[in-house]
C-alpha cells in the first residue's frame, strides 16, 4: 500500500464562496489503478472537489496535482491526461452520437484518421454503434449515459472522472455502468468518481472517502471502514415511536450496548455481541412497555458507517430533498 | 496554430450543424425581420410616413437601412443564447476539461453570429431589391454595410455571451433581452430619422450606436458615396470604440466563466 504510486494528490485544498466554504482543508491521494469513490451527501463538497481536480475550478488555498502537474498551472497538461463524465447529461440533443465524438477529436487536436479509428473502437465498446448517426434527442437515458462514457473515454485517459455516473438510471443501465467501470479498472485506468448511491460505492470502489460539510470524515476500502466501525448492528422498529426516546435513554447506560441512536421509526443499536446484548435489550423494551414491530440484526453495512460519520442517513437526505421540491 | 485553427473550425461546425438541424426555427429566424418589418411595416406606412420628413422615394427604401440594422441588432443579442443553454446542460463544461484555448469557444460564435447575420443582411437587401431599392452604391456599398454590420455586431455578441455567463437562470437572459431589444429600435434612426423625433426621443436617440449605423448605412442605400462617405467614417471611429467597451467588459466575465 504505502509504495504505490500517486495519481492525484490533494493537499490542504480549499475552495469558498464568498462567505460560504465549499470545501475545507481537504487533503488525500489518490492511487494509480485503483478506483476511487468520493461518497457524501448533497452538498457535501464532493462536486467541488472533483472539478477543482478537474481544472473547472481554481483552489482558494491548497494544491491539487495530476500526475505530477498542477491543476492551475499546468491545466492544458492536466486536460491532456484527464477524462470527464459530468453529472448531467451533457449532450447537444442535435448532434449524433459520432459527431459529439469527432468534435471532441478536434478538440483534443487528433488526426482524422486517429479519431476515425477510435471513434468505431468507443462505438464498438458502449454497443451504439446503430445509433451513432442518430440524432442524439432519440436516445434513452441509459443511451446517453454510454455516450457521455465515449466521450469521457475519447482523449484515451490515463484517469477517468466519473460524476454521479448512474443517477437518475434504471438497474439494468447502472449494472451496465458498472461494468464498464470494472472493464476500464481492468485495462489498468484509474478511476475517481462520486456518488450518492451507497451500494454502487461498496460495489464498485477500492477506496472511498466520506465527505461532509467540505471535510472528510473518513477515508479507506470499504471493507476497512465497515471493520473499522465495530461491533455489529441491531435496529429496531417500535409500534408506538413516542417510545423512542425512553427505550433510547434506558439502552445507553448499558455496558453491552455501544452506541444508541434514535432512527424515524425505532433505533440503531451497535453492539459488541450479540448475545450479551439481545437479551438486554429485550428485557429493557418488555420493561418499558415498548412494543416491538421488528427486530434486524446485522453486520455493519456502508450504510451505518455512513450514518456513524456524518450523523445522518443518505436516504433521509434525498427524502428531504424530494420533498422541498 | 493548426491546433487553434482545428478547435474553432469544429466548434464553428457545431453551430452550423445545430442551426442546420432546427430547419423550422432557422425559417423563422430568416423570414421574421423580413416579414414583419420590411415587408408589413414598410407597405403599412408608406401613405403615413412624410417623404418631406423621411427624405427618401419612399417609406421602404427608408426603411431598408433600419431593418438591416435591427437584425444585426437582434442576431447579435441572441448571439450568446447556445452558450446559456451549454452553460444549463453542462455541455460546456466538458468543453472547458478539454486542452483547447479558451477564446476559441467565444471566437467560433464571433464567426457564426457574423457569417449568418450577414447572409441575412444580404436576404434582406435582395427582398428590398424586389420592392424597387436599388443601393445608390452598388456593390462596393453592399460590402460597405456588411461591414458595419459586422462592426456593431462584434459589440453585441460580446455583451450578449457575457450576460448568458453571469445570468443565473435563462428566464432572466431573454427578460433582458426583450427589454433592450425595442427601446433600442425605438430610440434609433430606424424608423423615423432624427430630425422627425420629438427631441428629448431624438436627444437619446444620438447615444445609441444602432443610430450611428443606420446613419451610415441609409445614405449608401438611398444617396451615393459622396453623401455616405462621412457617414461610414464617422461610424467606424463609434464601432470602434463601441467595440472596445463591449469586449473589454465581457472579457473580464469570459476570465471568470472559463478560467
Amino acid at each position: 500500500m504505502m509504495d504505490r504510486a500517486v495519481a492525484i494528490q490533494v493537499s490542504g485544498l480549499t475552495k469558498t464562496y464568498d462567505a460560504h466554504t465549499a470545501v475545507s482543508d481537504l487533503s488525500f491521494q489518490v492511487y494509480a489503478g485503483e478506483i476511487f469513490g468520493l461518497l457524501g451527501p448533497n452538498g457535501a463538497g464532493k462536486s467541488t472537489t472533483l472539478r477543482t481536480v478537474i481544472t473547472l475550478l481554481t483552489p482558494t488555498s491548497g494544491t491539487v496535482s495530476v500526475l505530477g502537474h498542477d491543476t492551475v498551472r499546468e491545466a492544458d497538461a492536466v486536460r491532456r491526461l484527464i477524462g470527464y463524465v459530468p453529472q448531467e447529461r451533457a449532450i447537444d440533443r442535435f448532434l449524433t452520437g459520432r459527431e459529439h465524438l469527432e468534435l471532441l477529436g478536434a478538440l483534443y487536436h487528433l488526426s482524422k484518421a486517429e479519431a476515425a479509428k477510435r471513434i468505431a473502437e468507443l462505438l464498438k465498446l458502449v454497443e451504439l454503434e446503430e445509433a451513432a448517426d442518430r440524432p442524439a434527442k432519440t436516445y434513452s437515458g441509459g443511451m446517453k449515459r454510454k455516450l457521455d462514457i465515449a466521450c469521457g473515454l475519447l482523449p484515451n485517459p490515463k484517469i477517468l472522472f466519473l460524476d454521479e455516473p448512474t443517477l437518475g438510471l434504471d438497474v439494468q443501465s447502472r449494472l451496465r455502468i458498472w461494468d464498464y467501470v470494472r472493464m476500464l479498472k481492468a485495462r489498468g485506468m484509474t478511476i475517481v468518481m462520486t456518488t450518492n448511491y451507497l451500494d454502487e460505492a461498496d460495489q464498485l470502489c477500492d477506496r472511498l472517502a466520506i465527505i461532509d460539510k467540505g471535510k472528510i470524515m473518513t477515508l479507506g476500502s470499504p471493507t476497512e471502514l465497515k471493520i473499522g466501525l465495530g461491533g455489529d448492528i441491531v435496529s429496531l422498529t417500535l409500534k408506538d415511536q413516542s417510545k423512542i426516546p425512553i427505550l433510547v435513554s434506558a439502552l445507553t447506560k448499558q455496558p453491552a450496548m455501544r452506541a444508541v441512536k434514535a432512527t424515524p421509526t425505532g433505533l440503531d443499536i451497535r453492539v459488541e455481541t450479540p448475545e450479551k446484548a439481545l437479551p438486554a435489550i429485550l428485557e429493557s423494551a418488555n420493561r418499558l412497555d415498548c412494543q416491538l414491530e421488528f427486530i434486524e440484526y446485522h453486520r455493519p453495512r456502508l450504510d451505518d458507517v455512513f450514518i456513524a460519520y456524518t450523523g445522518r442517513s443518505i436516504k433521509d437526505d434525498v427524502l428531504v430533498q424530494k420533498e422541498g421540491v | 496554430m493548426s491546433d487553434c485553427w482545428q478547435e474553432i473550425s469544429a466548434l464553428t461546425m457545431r453551430w452550423v450543424r445545430r442551426l442546420s438541424r432546427e430547419k423550422f426555427s432557422m425559417l423563422f429566424t430568416l423570414v421574421q425581420p423580413m416579414l414583419f418589418w420590411l415587408i408589413f411595416f414598410g407597405n403599412l406606412f408608406k401613405q403615413a410616413a412624410n417623404a418631406q420628413v423621411t427624405q427618401a422615394p419612399d417609406y421602404i427604401s427608408f426603411l431598408t437601412a433600419g431593418v438591416v440594422v435591427m437584425t444585426v441588432l437582434n442576431n447579435g443579442l441572441a448571439g450568446g443564447v447556445d452558450l446559456l443553454f451549454d452553460k444549463e446542460n453542462g455541455f460546456l463544461e466538458r468543453l472547458m476539461t478539454t486542452p483547447i484555448h479558451r477564446t476559441s469557444v467565444i471566437l467560433s460564435r464571433f464567426i457564426f453570429v457574423m457569417t449568418i447575420t450577414s447572409l441575412q443582411v444580404l436576404v434582406i437587401l435582395g427582398v428590398a431589391f424586389l420592392f424597387g431599392v436599388q443601393p445608390a452604391t452598388g456593390l462596393l456599398g453592399i460590402a460597405a454595410i456588411l461591414m458595419i454590420g459586422m462592426l456593431f455586431g462584434v459589440g453585441l455578441t460580446a455583451i450578449s455571451m457575457a450576460m448568458a455567463f453571469s445570468v443565473k437562470s435563462h428566464g432572466d437572459f431573454f427578460s433582458v433581452l426583450g427589454f433592450l431589444s425595442l427601446p433600442m429600435i425605438f430610440l434609433s434612426s430606424a424608423l423615423v430619422p432624427l430630425a422627425g423625433m420629438p427631441a428629448w426621443m431624438g436627444f437619446l436617440a444620438r447615444f445609441n450606436p444602432m443610430t450611428w449605423a443606420i446613419d451610415a448605412v441609409r445614405p449608401l442605400i438611398l444617396s451615393g458615396w459622396t453623401e455616405a462617405l462621412p457617414h461610414v467614417g464617422m461610424v467606424v471611429v463609434v464601432m470602434v470604440v463601441f467595440d472596445a467597451l463591449c469586449l473589454y467588459g465581457s472579457a473580464k466575465v469570459f476570465r471568470r466563466a472559463m478560467g
